[in-house]
């Protein structure tokens, strides 16, 4: 299955990169790839190089680790705040993000001018993480359900400062808000990519490791305590390592919202609920996933670009009803 | 392995939960704790499975301040099944909720091992749930779903059990059959159970606990003498072992007035409890574990259904003696 998942991911990431206003063939995607990667064979004609390797690919390459990220992160808010309708948003990430970056894109003119619109974004989301970390904590521990509430609280304290930014924005300013906040990687640069990467790669690595004590925390914390778990530690701990996750991807690639909250329960269908194969499988999932949205974002209405969020909300809430109605497991919670 | 709580104090928003508790667990014996609701039962137990830290006190599992011990070596000696949790939001399976048995044995980089694959058969054989292993949990009937959760912990391949109500919910053969597995693994057990007969029947030892304090500890005839019921359970009822060498608890009709004083007792007259002397061959063997109880299946011999009077007919020797004289 993860093989199968990893050869899925590179096909699609493949056709992703040739597909487009100009279509590559998928054999002159790879020589370039290859050219680029090794320094040997070939080099294509300067255009069709510059669209593949300077365009697309770091697109696609974003696409996938954004997905990847996200799907992690939901996987284990899920399973930390013990809540199915989790997602890598639910601590307020997203809300606080989003203040970040439309506090530049309207004020780029003021004092935060010289910032850059992701690290403003992650600077957000940290904020608005420490905060809900900071409301939710009762006698020195993290409470499940005072972090949702207070994720959800501080998540329309910001969004009425976001909402009061817009209002005074321009209407380009507005425009580019909107994208921003509904997710895109048009913007991908190689340069992003390696921190992107290593946060992604190490992040989902590190939670695999933690996958037999996430399984534990399924049956409850005092169970979970019985069987040997810090809890809290362990909880504070999975938090951080998904915050960080999930504040990265949001940071270069906006708020795309229902990757984290579809990708787990689809891959929890398949592959049960094991954490420590959950993980992986879904990293690969959402990678796919993201790429083949992305790839439709921008062929779907050529030669204008969808935001993600749109896309990934249309196919994901329709799936989401159907999880709904089949899934019996979720009537008990 | 051996429980030892000594002087244990709690308090949960500045409120006292637990006052100077201590009791003692034997070697492979099985001690019940019995007390109406609140008294504190399910507290004292979170502070044995390392989940709430008492405030003073000490809690040692074979010698060891659990406190002292990281949360998978308590876990290794402590196992218990709970009340909470059926596998959240997820639909866990038979196998894997057992699994999850072997967590405390493993570190980050643990896999899964021969060993732990034994130790997961074994439970499944033992708690009789081999067939439901591809089973999901929340499918499971009550006492199918209690059998797992009893395999989970017997997979931990603990020293000492902790149970919580295990037998809640459960029909009367369910509880039965629950009951005699736990005898049968010789693990030293602490339980807690509401029904007081189950637990006489079960248990080698009582503790009574009574707003979050030990108001009696001993052998179960010692404990659930007409006063006490009356003073921290609130009914009129007395306990005395049958001729079959089962003790049964016999309830009055009415419960006793609100605030009962501990001079009301309803039986007739505190009755000299037989003292658990052993018979001459039902001394305390080598092992503490008294053979398999009798079942009380549809009785053969005929006995009348015991009234609220204590039974007329007492065996003057009972034939089989289900304390050990513990230390």
């Amino acid at each position: 299955m993860p093989a199968v998942l990893l050869a899925l991911l590179v096909a699609a990431m493949t056709v992703a990169v040739s597909v487009g206003a100009v279509t590559v063939p998928l054999g002159d995607v790879w020589r370039i790839v290859g050219h680029h990667l090794t320094g040997g064979g070939p080099a294509a004609d300067p255009v069709t190089d510059q669209i593949v390797w300077t365009f697309r690919a770091p697109r696609v390459v974003l696409a996938a680790l954004a997905g990847a990220g996200l799907a992690v992160s939901g996987v284990v808010l899920q399973a930390v705040v013990a809540n199915p309708l989790a997602d890598p948003y639910v601590l307020g990430v997203s809300s606080g993000a989003s203040l970040g970056a439309v506090l530049v894109i309207t004020l780029t003119t003021g004092a935060l001018g010289g910032l850059g619109v992701s690290t403003a974004a992650f600077a957000g989301a940290t904020g608005a993480v420490a905060l809900v970390f900071l409301l939710g904590r009762r006698a020195g521990r993290l409470a499940p359900t005072r972090l949702v509430l207070s994720g959800v609280a501080v998540g329309y304290l910001f969004l009425a400062a976001t909402s009061y930014l817009q209002l005074r924005a321009t209407p380009t300013e507005l425009r580019t808000v909107m994208f921003w906040m509904l997710g895109s990687v048009a913007g991908a640069k190689w340069e992003q990519l390696p921190l992107v990467t290593c946060v992604v790669l190490t992040g989902t690595a590190a939670l695999v490791l933690f996958g037999r004590r996430l399984n534990a925390l399924l049956v409850g914390d005092e169970s979970a305590a019985a069987l040997g778990v810090d809890t809290h530690r362990l909880r504070a701990a999975l938090l951080l390592l998904a915050s960080l996750l999930t504040g990265t991807v949001i940071a270069v690639a906006g708020g795309i919202g229902f990757v984290g909250l579809m990708i787990p329960h689809l891959v929890r269908l398949t592959s049960g609920a094991d954490h420590r194969r959950l993980l992986p499988r879904s990293a690969l999932a959402g990678a796919v996933y993201l790429v083949l949205v992305d790839l439709l974002s921008r062929t779907l209405d050529r030669p204008n670009e969808l935001p993600l969020g749109i896309l990934t909300a249309l196919f994901g809430a329709p799936f989401f009803l159907w999880l709904l109605r089949r899934n019996k497991s979720l009537d008990t919670v | 392995m051996k429980l030892t709580v000594n002087g244990v104090h709690l308090t949960l928003d500045h409120r006292p939960v637990l006052r100077d508790v201590s009791l003692e667990v034997p070697p492979g014996a099985v001690v019940g704790l019995v007390g109406p609701n609140g008294s504190g039962k399910s507290t004292l137990l979170r502070t044995i499975y390392r989940s709430l830290r008492p405030r003073g006190g000490v809690v040692r599992v074979d010698g060891d301040d659990i406190w002292a011990l990281s949360a998978r070596a308590a876990a290794r000696r402590t196992a218990a099944v709970l009340q909470d949790g059926n596998g959240g939001p997820t639909a866990m399976r038979v196998t894997e909720m057992v699994a999850l048995g072997r967590t405390a044995h493993h570190g980050l980089l643990g896999r899964d091992t021969a060993e732990d694959l034994r130790a997961v058969a074994e439970a499944l054989d033992l708690c009789g749930v081999r067939d439901l292993a591809g089973r999901e949990v929340v499918s499971l009937s009550g006492g199918e779903r209690q059998r797992v959760l009893l395999a989970r912990a017997l997979a931990q391949r603990p020293g000492l059990l902790v149970l919580d109500e295990l037998t809640n919910h459960l029909d009367i053969r369910a509880r039965f059959e629950l009951m005699d597995l736990i005898r049968t693994t010789g693990i030293s057990t602490l339980a807690v159970l509401h029904d007081l007969d189950l637990a006489a029947r079960l248990c080698d030892r009582l503790v009574a606990l009574h707003r979050g304090e030990v108001v009696a500890a001993g052998p179960v005839l010692e404990v659930l003498t007409p006063g006490l019921l009356g003073e921290v359970f609130g009914v009129a009822a007395s306990a005395a072992r049958h001729a079959d060498g089962v003790v049964r608890v016999t309830y009055a009709a009415e419960p006793l007035a609100p605030e009962p004083s501990p001079a009301v007792t309803p039986g007739p007259e505190p009755r000299p409890e037989p003292s658990p002397r052993p018979g001459p061959n039902s001394g305390p063997g080598p092992s503490p574990r008294p053979g398999p109880e009798p079942r009380p299946t549809a009785g053969p011999e005929p006995r009348p259904t015991p009234a609220l009077e204590p039974p007329p007919e007492q065996p003057p020797e009972p034939e089989r003696e289900p304390q050990p004289s513990v230390s």
